[in-house]
């Protein structure tokens, strides 16, 4: 019964979204306002029918309902109570329900709160957002739906991949559809825009949020799979350049590129052409992730939903979304006249010399992940693209935006002065210098590299805290001065402080974790004694335990340093019998400049265990970096200084109820 | 001229798009063996030393679909994939022939006595020669070898549930019934 409830929520979702898209449309043309508020009520219908299917799906695996085929398929008795939970979004089906789920929230939380957008981009943006949510629900209905039933109903499931089985896994899904799905706003937002002809400061305030919210979430969601893959796939890596991380990573680096050049809408009324194509590229390219993860057009290690039936459909989708809203783009783009003129040397032109960059490194990452793809369709040969193109292609240009990043928050908007700008960033490349040729003084090895990258880290964060401290005449005024011109700073200016010197940090142990890792793989018997980086690490003993759903060897490691005490360490190599496979839980101890990372593969008659020990530098720096950078998200988020004062538009709006013509007169509108 | 550059954008898609149409009418996973509807290359491998099970030969494959699997002890996703190998041939659904790749004398012997033996016959490639002639990249690999002895299908990586049901099964079957 619950099965159906949660298949027949999703068929009135489908009808809902159709209704969503059109009525606000048809609202406009006929000039009849009350489809406009019909649609708004749609997108929380949409939500609420949603939700209610995918609360039916849950439940399902949460008393293991094995007349669902979902189920069936992805789960056990066995499993552990949370993990039954999180399977039901750890397969396709249920990941493509979630993904409309937050579709459909973010619909509902622009329906209900958007009371500040002008009216008429209020209900064209929710057209837009109806039409995607319609487009995903016919997906899934059509193609994968998680509600078949099976009949008899098999005595037990298959399991979940035991690798899907880890609390960093279960919430790294909804993190990342929440980046990818809430660039849907931002698009839209570029729809409605293009098909009104105008944007301007005002939408470009009210897209910034959504945008920032998306890609802070993005940021979080991409962190998390960065640190499964660490911690639980056993190889002491983090970032592998494998096409689904990449998939994930082309619409961060877009997200980035964007949230930059909406600022430059929203203050200078001029890169309006781009604001809104980034916008569509972003959004074009999260769905491209969602894409290469469900199609198969591209193997990878994430080999789960390969199904090229689903990629058609996602192919028609994708023609018809980024097809679309591009060929608006073509015809309409030129009616986005700028009026902020700017010099050669300025804020602006920096900005667009980031975007520029961001836009070449995303497609230096496109080309990696496609080339092989592109090489096979035109001769037939299956190559593959490593890590050292990405390595030798990627790197010098994402070291150009970083070192770019150091001075662009020191420009003045509109027109600058070159030797001022220098100047100010003497002191931070003497420092910069400094520690680059300390560093290569002192390095094991790869002096040049490893020189080279703590220089532009050191740039960028003595860059980033220069333009702090002239913010608030730090040194210049009594101390108590300085400080009440930072608590006065906009939030905005210190998330964007924050986000630079996170990025410096993520690129600090980017650099260590590819310049001085470590690796020894050696025989050991019980009571055996390694050393690596002076730390002696004993293997104690090897036990064979039970857990919910695996057995495992268990060995302790005794890890000592000279004056300190020894500490206990537990490596696992954990085997799960529903799904015939094996995972590895590495033992992971933090030093000061990294972590020794060690795991252990099966028994060898006459020889032991083989014990892999790794020394891992500055890893810790990733995630310190990347939980930095989501901080200066979220500040950012929360200036409402930025924002339009909803009160003074909301009474407008109220005050003329019939018309709900825009309150707001269109910004830079002039046709110079 | 900002006319026409609006339509870049545009252009850049289609032009991509065109290529994803392409791809997503080839097989991905699929890395074409020079094999493919070739016959087996000739060979006569020895049994392994006290296995009791008899060497392989090429030839023994000629006169029904079969599997040829390459294998060995010191392979990690090998003893994943054992499991069902030994099902699949227990069931009667496919005869499954092994190449024991690289092995030291004793290991395979004790490998098919500690895990079962789900093959029909097992060759010992102690140095490796039939594996570069099958063009083996790594194992576990399996063959899927027709009535008249040419090889079919190419599978890198362990047989797994999934893979035999959507990939593997469907060729054993229509291979049966067309030949």
């Amino acid at each position: 019964m619950v099965p159906e409830i949660g298949h027949f929520a999703l068929i009135l979702a489908f009808f809902t979204a159709l209704a969503q898209a059109a009525l606000p449309l048809l609202g406009g043309r006929i000039g009849e306002p009350r489809f406009a508020a019909f649609g708004r009520q749609c997108a929380v219908l949409l939500f609420i029918l949603t939700g209610t299917s995918f609360a039916c799906l849950v439940y399902s695996y949460a008393v293991s309902d094995f007349t669902v085929l979902n189920v069936v398929q992805n789960s056990h008795t066995t499993k552990p109570f949370i993990y039954k939970l999180t399977g039901a979004w750890g397969n396709h089906e249920g990941s493509m329900l979630l993904w409309v789920l937050i579709l459909a929230l973010y619909g509902a939380v622009l329906a209900r709160g958007g009371r500040a957008v002008p009216a008429g981009l209020h209900s064209l943006t929710l057209s837009v957002q109806g039409m995607i949510a319609a487009a995903f629900i016919a997906f899934v209905l059509f193609t994968s739906d998680p509600f078949t039933r099976v009949f008899p109903a098999p005595p037990n499931g298959e399991g979940l991949n035991p690798l899907l089985q880890d609390k960093g896994l279960a919430v790294h899904p909804p993190f990342l559809y929440l980046g990818y799905v809430g660039f849907s706003v931002p698009f839209a937002f570029a729809v409605a825009a293009l098909i009104r002809g105008r944007a301007d400061s005002v939408w470009a305030r009210l897209v910034r949020p959504w945008a920032l919210t998306a890609w802070t979430f993005l940021t979080i969601g991409i962190t998390l799979g960065s640190w499964w893959a660490y911690y639980e796939l056993g190889w002491g890596g983090w970032w592998a350049w494998d096409p689904v991380e990449n998939a994930s990573f082309m619409p961060w680096l877009a997200g980035v590129a964007l949230i930059h050049s909406i600022r430059v809408v929203e203050r200078r009324d001029a890169l309006k052409g781009w604001a809104v194509l980034l916008a569509i590229l972003t959004f074009s390219l999260s769905l491209v992730g969602t894409f290469l993860v469900r199609s198969g057009v591209l193997t990878s290690v994430h080999a789960f939903a390969v199904d090229p039936a689903r990629g058609a459909f996602i192919l028609m989708i994708l023609a018809f979304a980024i097809g679309g809203s591009l060929t608006l783009f073509a015809i309409r783009g030129a009616t986005l006249q700028a009026t902020g003129a700017f010099a050669p040397v300025s804020r602006e032109s920096a900005l667009i010399a980031n975007n520029v960059l961001l836009v070449a490194a995303c497609a230096t990452v496109f080309t990696g992940t496609f080339y092989p793809l592109f090489v096979d369709v035109l001769s037939g040969e299956k190559i593959s693209v490593g890590p050292p193109y990405f390595n030798r292609v990627f790197v010098p240009i994402a070291a150009a935006t970083l070192a770019l990043a150091a001075g662009a928050m020191l420009i003045p908007w509109k027109k600058a002065s070159l030797t001022a700008v220098s100047k100010k960033l003497l002191f931070a490349g003497v420092i910069a210098a400094g520690a680059g040729v300390l560093v290569g003084v002192t390095a094991p090895s790869k002096v040049i590299a490893g020189g080279a990258a703590v220089a532009l880290v050191a740039w960028l964060v003595v860059g980033t805290l220069t333009d702090l401290g002239e913010r608030t005449a730090l040194f210049r005024r009594p101390l108590a001065d300085s400080f009440r011109r930072a608590t006065g700073l906009p939030r905005a200016t210190w998330g964007a402080s924050l986000a630079h010197i996170g990025i410096a940090v993520y690129a600090a142990g980017a650099a260590g974790m590819s310049l001085w890792k470590t690796t020894d793989v050696i025989f050991m018997k019980e009571g055996d004694t390694a050393v690596i980086h002076s730390i002696s690490v004993k293997l104690d003993d090897v036990r064979r335990i039970k857990g919910p759903n695996w057995i495992a060897d268990s060995a302790t490691f005794i890890a000592s340093k000279a004056n300190r005490a020894p500490e206990r360490l537990e490596a696992e190599r954990r085997f799960y019998p529903v799904r015939g496979m094996q995972t590895t839980e590495a033992a992971i101890h933090p030093q000061a400049f990294g972590d020794l990372y060690i795991t252990i593969g099966d028994h060898v008659d006459g020889k032991g265990w083989p014990v892999r020990i790794y020394f891992n530098p500055f890893v810790a720096c990733l995630w310190w970096g990347a939980a930095t950078v989501v901080f200066g998200g979220v500040l950012s988020i929360s200036d409402r200084g930025k924002r339009p004062r909803r009160k003074v538009l909301g009474r407008e709006m109220s005050a003329n109820p019939a018309g709900r013509a825009d309150p707001q007169p269109a910004i830079g509108m002039s046709q110079a | 001229m900002k006319r026409l550059a609006t339509f870049i954008p545009l252009l850049v898609f289609v032009a991509i798009g065109v290529i994803f149409a392409f791809g997503l009418s080839r097989d991905p996973s699929r890395i074409p063996s020079t094999l493919i509807n070739r016959p087996l290359p000739e060979f006569s491998l020895p049994p392994i030393a006290d296995a009791g099970v008899p060497g392989f030969a090429s030839e023994d494959v000629i006169g029904d679909v079969s599997l040829v699997n390459v294998f060995g002890s010191w392979c990690v996703s090998c003893r994943i994939e054992h499991p069902f190998l030994l099902k699949l041939s227990r069931a009667g659904e496919v005869k499954i022939y092994g190449v024991d790749w690289k092995d030291k004398p004793g290991d395979g012997a004790a490998w098919l006595e500690e895990l079962g033996n789900p093959y029909a016959a097992v060759g010992d490639d102690a140095d490796g020669r039939v594996a570069i002639d099958l063009g083996t990249t790594g194992a576990p690999e399996t063959y899927i070898i027709d009535r008249q002895g040419r090889v079919r299908y190419k599978q890198i990586g362990p047989i797994t549930p999934e893979v035999w049901n959507k990939t593997l099964k469907p060729i054993v079957e229509h291979l049966k019934k067309s030949s």
